[in-house]
């Protein structure tokens, strides 16, 4: 696991940019625990100062301090996006493998569920879970729901890998050595995909916190728990931009793209260190 | 030939399941809530004014059955499918008496418009780029494009969205920001009109594009330049096949399949997508009539738009599942 992050960092430009934009990003949302200010809170500091020394972010028009409100608000983004992404990599593990290995008609019924959870647009149906949930929709069941949709592309991802390792010879001899089929799955195949699992995490979390902004911009979260997309709301709510308080836009949305940026990055060049072509181009043949 | 038919016949039963999960699904999150969703939505329109009291009636009933309400549950089920079977999802609250087919059906076409024509230009102008960046992969000129295809790729719709909005509508006002066309024009084929909704639809559609053409530069560059170390290309090349030919032919041809996939998902997607740019610039599509049934609790509608867009992307996905085969004959083998 070191040899691997040293490799990256040292060969590996897109790596760096992506793990200094992340760092960033992280200790931002480390520092919400030291906030003087609680998140909820509204009016304990000015409305509309810009940006200065006293407050950096400057402050908003509902009297918060914008770079405390910011860190509590990335915390929020990057757990939610971690908590999807957790759930969401263990349902595409269990059906890819599953699928992948037995195949027969396991493998068909499951791979017709997961095309349609591959093709059904899903923020119709996140829109109509507000709609009937309205105000009872938490932080929380919003990531669960979030995972339940967003596991498909990846257990196809995962399925093809099964599919070959079921092929080679070590699958067999397990397989007559009487290990179970959990066993196999767990033990033998579960290392060849861990990389794929890696990568596609970062995706996911590109995925799940972009459709968690743009649903949060449209109001349609739990808009109290302070996310960035929460804070893009409050300042579209506080029609920001007209009124000049452009501070208040311009922080949470590069954080976004920060975000975005650096997760995509490391996921690219994840993927690279997967594929052994590009490897061989980009590391040398040493690793 | 058969073959064929066999796989058109596969695709066509998928159709349906992922339709059937789909609606049963929205019927699923309908029930799965607590409160009670018709008297809300019938006190939130009554809120605003004086309706007449048989018209109140109808839309109680007409709402209790989309909901599923009365009767035994398989009574329920079977009406909430028998009316989503005939389209009819009621009249709509916010836009009272006109009803909910009526309303989408308008926006449709709007949408149908903006997204698949600057969904298949993004993907056209960035599978083209990507050919060739993977092709001539020491271009100064492309190894930019890349470079600018990787920073715009993972930003979200909406965000270039505003810098657009920013940038036309506040800091150089040359183009309209909002709507589908000038608001005194009459709907109808004349020069006016048809100008002033490409108008309209440039933000929009830039916004759509510029981001869109990144990331299929990126799947197309990725293919190209693994296709390009295969046998047959080198061979070809040795042979003196002419460039031209070798990139159109040998290596554009063999990429593209997987490309093609990639559209029938975001032509299918364009319902995500279109939600939050309709609603940005104004634009009178499905995505701002799904956002302001919301902030309306108008039901009936916000079910229609879910419904609707499971069927466009169920449907897009399958025209180009179906011409897959004509492109790629190995599709129909297996």
């Amino acid at each position: 696991m070191t040899a691997i992050l040293r490799d990256l960092l040292r060969y590996h430009a897109e790596f760096r940019i992506g793990a200094a934009l992340i760092a960033v990003v992280l200790l931002l949302s480390v520092l919400a625990s030291f906030s003087p200010y609680p998140p909820q809170d509204v009016y304990v500091v000015p409305p509309d100062v810009p940006p200065s020394l006293t407050y950096w972010f400057g402050t908003t028009s509902r009297g918060q301090d914008v770079f405390w409100q910011l860190s509590f608000a990335i915390r929020n983004t990057l757990l939610f996006g971690c908590t999807v992404a957790l759930i969401s990599r263990l349902l595409a593990l269990v059906v890819g493998l599953l699928s992948g290995y037995k195949g027969g008609w396991i493998d068909r019924a499951l791979m017709s569920v997961n095309d349609t959870f591959i093709v059904i647009p899903l923020l119709p149906i996140l829109v109509l879970f507000y709609f009937v949930m309205r105000d009872r929709m938490s932080w929380l069941s919003l990531a669960l729901i979030m995972a339940c949709l967003g596991w498909a592309y990846d257990a196809r991802l995962i399925r093809a890998v099964a599919m070959s390792l079921k092929a080679r010879e070590f699958t067999q001899s397990s397989l007559f050595s009487g290990m179970s089929t959990r066993e196999i799955l767990v033990q033998e195949h579960l290392p060849y995909v861990t990389p794929i699992v890696f990568s596609t995490t970062m995706n996911n979390m590109v995925w799940s916190i972009g459709l968690e902004v743009t649903l949060a911009v449209l109001g349609f979260t739990d808009i109290n728990t302070p996310t960035i997309g929460g804070m893009i709301y409050w300042a579209n709510q506080h029609t920001a931009m007209v009124a000049g308080v452009w501070w208040w836009i311009a922080f949470p949305t590069i954080a976004v793209i920060m975000i975005f940026i650096g997760l995509f990055l490391l996921a690219v060049s994840m993927n690279d260190y997967i594929d052994p072509r590009s490897r061989l181009r980009s590391f040398g043949g040493a690793s | 030939m058969s073959g064929y038919v066999a796989y058109v016949g596969r695709r066509l039963a998928q159709f349906v399941l992922v339709v059937f999960i789909g609606i049963n699904l929205a019927y699923v999150i309908t029930h799965a809530t607590p409160i009670d969703p018709v008297e809300q939505s019938i006190s939130a329109v009554t809120y605003y004014g004086n309706t007449a009291p048989d018209a109140i009636e109808q839309m109680r009933t007409s709402l209790r059955e989309l909901y599923g309400l009365g009767g035994s549950p398989v009574e329920q089920y079977l009406a909430f499918w028998k009316r989503i079977l005939r389209a009819d999802f009621g009249p709509s609250l916010s836009a009272f008496p006109t009803p909910v087919s009526t309303l989408i059906g308008r926006a449709l076409t709007w949408t149908a418009g903006l997204l698949a024509v600057s969904t298949i230009v993004a993907w056209g102008l960035g599978s083209l780029l990507g050919g060739l960046a993977g092709y001539y992969q020491n271009s100064r000129g492309l190894k930019l494009m890349g470079v600018i295809a990787m920073g715009l790729h993972p930003i979200p719709y909406y965000i270039l969205a505003l810098v657009l909005l920013i940038v036309f509508g506040f800091l150089w006002p040359v183009l309209p920001i909002s709507g589908g066309s000038a608001m005194n024009l009459p709907q109808t084929l004349t020069f006016d009109f048809v100008t002033s909704v490409l108008q309209h639809a440039i933000l929009p559609a830039l916004s759509l594009i510029l981001i869109g053409v990144g990331s299929w530069f990126l799947g197309m560059r990725a293919l190209v330049s693994n296709v390009v170390t295969e046998d047959y290309v080198v061979y070809a090349e040795l042979a003196g096949v002419r460039p031209w030919r070798v990139l159109s032919m040998y290596v554009m041809r063999n990429a593209l399949p997987p490309q093609l996939t990639g559209l029938a998902i975001s032509l299918g997607g364009i319902f995500n997508g279109a939600v939050i740019t309709e609603k940005v610039f104004g634009y009178p599509g499905v995505g701002s009539l799904l956002v302001d049934a919301v902030y309306a609790g108008d039901y009936g509608l916000v079910l229609g738009v879910t419904t609707v867009s499971i069927l466009g992307v169920s449907v897009g996905v399958l025209v180009i599942d179906l011409l897959y085969p004509l492109l790629d004959p190995r599709v129909k083998v297996h």
